[in-house]
């Protein structure tokens, strides 16, 4: 059998079914600066001269800068026995699990996955893993419509804003409404979400800590949430668990966010994994895979991938998600690195972020003219006041090989001066005092 | 009382306003074993042939359409823990749901047992 695609016989046949006069015409609605500008590709190289051009791209993607931002993605100490795990042909190159008979070793490891995710988050069902926090979000967001056969989410504009971007994205083309509220400070606007839920509402989204590095309790708003008949979604930041109640513990009924900081470079920009729980009864809204035990015919435990019925490729356009993949190398990842950790490793490692977060925030909040803007507990990460516009200071400070946060005034139009540090337990007290002195000096010059 | 069904192999059985749903003994057997049926919610209104809940066995998923318009009034929770009851019982103990406030008048584009019967033989 020949094996040409689109050959332009092909290519006349199918614009004629869909009724478009040229490829050019087909892809029309997609925005010029979007397209690609040209497909001429430059002439293949040797491997060696590739890997000196990926080298010197490695080298210019923040090596050797001293990294305070987070804001959703972290720099954490990832264990040796991470890369080596994973790394391994067996799990390296396994593709899509669907034959339980030849795929054991990936299932069980998904499995064990689903089950440290229902451990960190305080829940009780998870999936196989998702492809970022952001999408994790949206999907519970579609969850929650499903769930209640609601039309409206409200959205505490102390999320992610990327995140928040993906879910707009996502509702914009179902006739879904999105309810923002604005945060009060760095805080989330408690009584505000609390009225703003009623009747037709299908969840309140928040996440914890916020993007500006405050803890909250969102006991009360499950309750509330829960008295109209409405789901809270809590995004949550996996290695501040260790030391922060969990989404279940405050009475969450979806908890998702981005597994990055479990065992995953930040590789500039990905490849990371979404991860989302929920209660069991929501259990047949989630999308994408799920792993489940079961025995064979002579008795002998195995894993399979279960309840497919929600899935597309028996659903059609009735799948609760067109997701049908998930991040399973990057997932596993994260199961070896919480394995690696266990219970008392992750109460260690959240108490040193919040131990060296502490001392910068008032290492750098006793600095003249910078106030630390978060009312209550934070956990790694914090907001500052300063004097100065906070892009230009961490300009500034990039020129001495220091990234010193993420500056709000992009985002929240209004906090130009406010910056977002961030300190995982990678960061030391030499570099945390080199950072209040190069601000120092920027900002009193 | 007499029982009404659809193409898409749906009973129906009206007392007034009330209507009882299930599907067909027929239907039941061509899914064969029912693993989950997914009850529609409390209160949902449906017009006739809407979609009002799911069911799965091991061989597929499918939907349940409404027979009759109507509010959910009722839904038969048994079929949470053991959903292999419309296996064993279709037309009887494995009703769906009972719908609330529909037209008998709807019951005319319906197909009566004897009609239903002649219906299968052509499929």
């Amino acid at each position: 059998m020949g094996y040409c695609p689109n050959t332009p016989e092909e290519i006349r046949e199918m614009l004629a079914v869909i009724g478009a006069e040229s490829v050019e015409e087909l892809f029309a609605p997609i925005p010029g600066g979007l397209r690609a500008k040209s497909f001429d590709l430059p002439a293949g190289m040797s491997e060696f001269e590739l890997m000196g051009i990926m080298r010197a791209k490695a080298a210019a993607g923040g090596a050797g800068i001293t990294p305070f931002i987070g804001g959703g993605l972290y720099d954490h100490v990832i264990p040796a026995a991470v890369d080596h795990l994973s790394g391994r042909a067996e799990f390296y190159t396994a593709y899509t699990p669907y034959q339980p008979e030849c795929s054991q070793g990936t299932l069980q490891a998904l499995y064990e996955y689903q089950t440290a995710i229902c451990r960190l988050t305080g829940m009780e069902a998870s999936n196989a893993s998702l492809y970022d926090g952001g999408t994790a979000v949206a999907e519970a967001a579609l969850m929650s419509l499903r769930i209640t056969g609601r039309n409206r989410v409200v959205l505490d504009a102390s999320l992610n804003p990327l995140h928040r971007e993906i879910v707009c994205g996502y509702l914009a083309s179902l006739s879904a409404e999105v309810t923002g509220v604005a945060p009060s400070g760095c805080g989330s606007d408690l009584d505000r979400l609390m009225g703003s839920i009623d009747a037709e509402t299908a969840a309140v989204i928040v996440q914890n800590p916020n993007f500006f590095g405050s803890v909250e309790d969102f006991s009360a708003l499950a309750a509330k949430a829960h008295e109209q008949g409405a789901l809270l979604i809590v995004s949550c930041y996996p290695i501040a668990l260790g030391l922060v109640a969990s989404p279940g513990e405050m009475g969450a009924d979806i908890a998702v966010g981005d597994g990055q900081s479990l065992g995953n470079p930040l590789s500039f920009g990905g490849p990371y994994f979404g991860f989302i729980a929920t209660r069991k009864r929501f259990i047949r809204n989630l999308p994408g895979r799920i792993v489940g035990e079961t025995v064979d015919k002579m008795g002998r435990r195995g894993y399979v991938l279960t309840l497919q019925a929600r899935e597309q490729h028996i659903k059609r356009h009735k799948a609760t998600s067109n997701i049908c993949s998930n991040q399973s190398l990057c997932a596993l990842r994260g199961l070896i690195f919480s394995t690696a950790l266990g219970k008392k490793g992750f109460e260690e490692l959240a108490l040193l972020n919040y131990d060296k977060a502490q001392y910068a925030k008032s290492r750098l909040g006793a600095i003249k003219g910078v106030s630390v803007l978060n009312a209550g507990p934070t956990f790694n990460e914090f907001t500052l006041s300063l004097p100065k516009e906070a892009a230009l200071v961490v300009e500034r400070l990039l020129g001495s090989g220091v990234a010193a946060g993420v500056p709000l005034g992009e985002y929240y139009p209004g906090m130009e001066h406010a910056l977002v540090v961030t300190v995982t337990e990678k960061r030391s007290k030499t570099e945390i005092d080199r950072l209040a002195a190069l601000l120092e000096e920027a900002l009193c010059s | 009382m007499a029982k009404f069904f659809t193409k898409e192999h749906e009973w129906v059985e009206m007392d007034g306003t009330q209507a009882t749903v299930g599907i067909s003994e027929h239907a039941a057997h061509e899914l064969g074993d029912i693993t989950f049926v997914e009850l529609p919610q409390m209160g949902k209104s449906v017009k006739q042939f809407d979609t009002l809940a799911g069911i799965e066995s091991v061989k597929a998923a499918s939907d349940i359409y409404a027979p009759v318009s109507g509010r959910v009034v009722q839904v038969n929770d048994k079929l949470e823990d053991a959903p292999e009851l419309v296996n064993e019982s279709a037309e009887a103990d494995g009703w769906i749901c009972k719908l609330e406030g529909g037209d008998p008048a709807e019951l005319g584009s319906l197909m009566d047992a004897a009609a239903y019967a002649e219906y299968l033989k052509g499929l």
